[in-house]
């Protein structure tokens, strides 16, 4: 009989060993997948782990990948860190694509690269106020972020779909539901030629710096996490449990928004209802397995970005559907979420003869 | 007279999803257990019971499909949640967010698959009254099922013993253990529960309902189900009439269309979304009124011994 004890304290091993173990066991599966559908198990994870890293090429489309994952994820670390469980930044993503995309109509043959940052301002401002919709129901009727967070998520969707079809359809589109391609100006600047990366990785990088500090070198990013670890403790304090609240939505809202921008006039390039490729809920799963700390986060938007393009490769290349991605993700998280009870218990073995009191 | 009479036949059926999976979800919660993955055990059911119903012609083979596919991820959602002591938010969303990508990825070769054309249902001799009979007796038995059901939950809940204990350990998981009653597998028993009604609403959808497969065709009905719980403030009989209200509100878009009302689809779409939104904040306005009703220790683990 396997039992599990309390361990005195938090193991830091397990704390860096879990996320890898979730991956092995995921792995696995995934080889037992592979097999079921009657595919060569090795081609399967080629697909997954080597073809997304092999060249120049390939790297800079999992930068591209990893971007807005990595923006959204450290939102979403800060949201959860401070107990708000912001389930909803896929709605936040697009909100910020549908600002960005509308200042980005705006522009015209003579408008000058200084709309770049309106564009991308104004998804940052697009992902804040929905958000805010979600902080301001709990905040003022005790409302569950979890449930509004996510419900916002169909009506951003539908919104979006509203302008596509509607008042914002190209009319030159041969009647596609989709806004006419924003005009060059607005695309943000690419790092360098024959890829896609563009400076958004950069703000991305830049915002795992300062997302840093904010949590571990900053007096308000300590009181947020009290919160979040001790309500108790953070009110004995005098630390207010509603400006952190409010700082983590609008924070975390902040950076969905920005993703949506940055993914919009970056290699989208206009709105279409595609504009919702998942992004929101896989940086869920970003955040956790990256241990909600921004270097962590790194790993965990590559490892997941990996996912996305093993997935479409895995449609392509071996006739699988493309969202066994969705598959993997989820047992990624499940798997993580397992192996995360080795943190703080572990397993002893109960003798045999007091197995009747065990049970 | 008649469109109004098969307006409220269609908000009965639409309700009926909504209560299968949130009365499921309310004994699953008042055991002390919140289960967030409602979403992806409906769309695994769904696709398990389209699937069964195409390979087999039979729709009660696919009902109890679905609701095994239900019991089976709510059972792995315990063995975490209730022996690993791991996050009941976190594990719930785990299991929705696969819950999406596994069905989609079973479905992927139903999407062009059509049911069969199935016989109408009619209570004999109550489905001739004018208008009554239209609007109340043409339903698939399942509708009278779910109101069955809700009954049976009340008698269970309010007038067994084993009803009194399940609260108690919704209430007080300590007190529960401490008089000797097996609280987790209580609670396993309450989670399987859930995820057997949930995947019922869920089979039930793809096969009689909608009734086709499509991907993310659940499109947040699980997550309604849970609002729901909360709106009626876990009470059977709330639970059964908050769906209906829910199956108006949803079934309302299609009146309106019909009727030629000038406000785009989108916006009409979006009905149920907004207003459990706005029913939850102003339910959950009153704290107070939301803490003496909810189950204690619910979101809380509890891990004997320790």
């Amino acid at each position: 009989m396997l039992k599990l004890e309390a361990r005195p304290q938090a193991s830091k091993f397990w704390g860096i060993a879990s996320p890898l173990l979730a991956l092995a066991i995921t792995v696995i599966i995934g080889i037992g997948i592979f097999l079921l559908m009657g595919k060569d198990p090795v081609k399967g994870l080629t697909v997954f782990f080597w073809e997304p890293i092999k060249s120049a090429y390939a790297l800079s489309e999992l930068a591209v990948k990893a971007t807005p994952l990595l923006l959204i994820a450290l939102g979403l670390a800060v949201c959860y860190r401070a107990n708000v469980w912001n389930i909803g930044a896929e709605g936040q993503f697009v909100v910020g694509a549908i600002a960005a995309g509308g200042v980005a109509l705006l522009a015209d043959k003579s408008t000058g690269p200084w709309i770049i940052p309106l564009v991308v301002l104004a998804g940052v401002l697009g992902g804040m106020l929905w958000a805010a919709l979600v902080a301001l129901l709990r905040d003022r009727f005790n409302a569950s972020e979890i449930l509004v967070s996510l419900m916002l998520v169909y009506v951003a969707e539908l919104v979006l779909a509203y302008l596509v079809y509607g008042p914002w359809k190209d009319p030159n589109g041969y009647n596609f539901p989709q806004t006419k391609t924003f005009e060059k100006v607005t695309q943000i600047p690419r790092l360098m030629d024959g890829s896609r990366v563009n400076v958004g990785l950069l703000v991305a990088l830049f915002g795992v710096a300062g997302m840093w500090i904010y949590m571990f070198r900053t007096y308000i990013g300590f009181q947020l996490q009290v919160g979040g670890l001790a309500p108790h403790a953070a009110k004995y304090a005098g630390f207010s449990s509603r400006r952190a609240l409010w700082t983590a939505l609008l924070v975390s809202g902040g950076m969905a928004g920005l993703a949506g921008a940055i993914e919009v006039a970056g290699p989208i390039g206009q709105l279409t209802p595609y504009v919702p490729a998942g992004y929101g809920f896989a940086a869920i799963i970003v955040a956790f397995v990256g241990r909600l700390h921004p270097v962590g986060i790194v790993f965990s938007a590559v490892l997941m970005s990996m996912f996305y393009i093993g997935g479409e490769l895995a449609q392509s290349r071996l006739g699988l559907p493309k969202s066994l991605t969705g598959v993997f993700q989820g047992l990624l998280l499940f798997t993580l979420l397992a192996c995360d009870t080795l943190i703080a218990y572990r397993i002893r073995r109960t003798v045999a003869a007091k197995a009747g009191g065990a049970k | 007279m008649e469109q109004y009479a098969l307006l409220i036949a269609a908000t009965l059926n639409a309700g009926t999803v909504l209560a299968i999976a949130a009365l499921g979800l309310l004994i699953n919660e008042k055991s002390g257990i919140v289960n967030l993955g409602a979403e992806g055990m409906m769309l695994c059911a769904a696709i398990a019971g389209f699937a069964t119903v195409v390979h087999t012609g039979n729709d009660w083979l696919g009902f109890a499909a679905g609701m095994g596919a239900g019991a089976v991820l709510a059972g792995l959602f315990a063995l975490l949640v209730i022996w690993l002591n791991t996050n009941q938010y976190a594990t719930g969303l785990a299991l929705s967010l696969f819950g999406a990508g596994f069905s989609a990825f079973v479905g992927t070769r139903y999407v062009q698959e059509k049911l069969p054309e199935r016989p109408h249902f009619a209570v004999p001799g109550l489905a001739d009254i004018p208008f009554i009979g239209p609007a109340l007796f043409k339903q698939h038995p399942m509708v009278y099922i779910a109101i069955a059901v809700t009954v049976g939950i009340i008698w269970f809940l309010y007038r067994t013993r084993a009803g009194l204990v399940l609260r108690s350990v919704g209430e007080s998981p300590e007190s529960a253990h401490a008089l000797g009653y097996p609280v987790r597998r209580i609670r396993l028993l309450a989670v399987l529960f859930g995820g057997a009604m949930c995947g019922l609403a869920g089979a039930y959808l793809a096969v009689i309902y909608t009734p086709l497969w499509v991907e993310g065709m659940v499109a947040g009905k699980g997550w309604i189900a849970l609002a729901l719980t909360t709106f009626a403030t876990w009470r059977p009989l709330r639970v059964l009439f908050g769906a209906y209200l829910f199956g108006g509100v949803t079934m309302m878009q299609f009146h309106l269309q019909s009727q030629g009302v000038d406000i785009p689809s989108q916006f009409l779409s979006m009905a149920p979304y907004v207003a459990t939104i706005v029913v939850l904040a102003l339910i959950s306005r009153n704290p107070t009124w939301i803490r003496i009703n909810m189950p204690a220790s619910i979101g809380k683990p509890f891990y004997p011994g320790s």
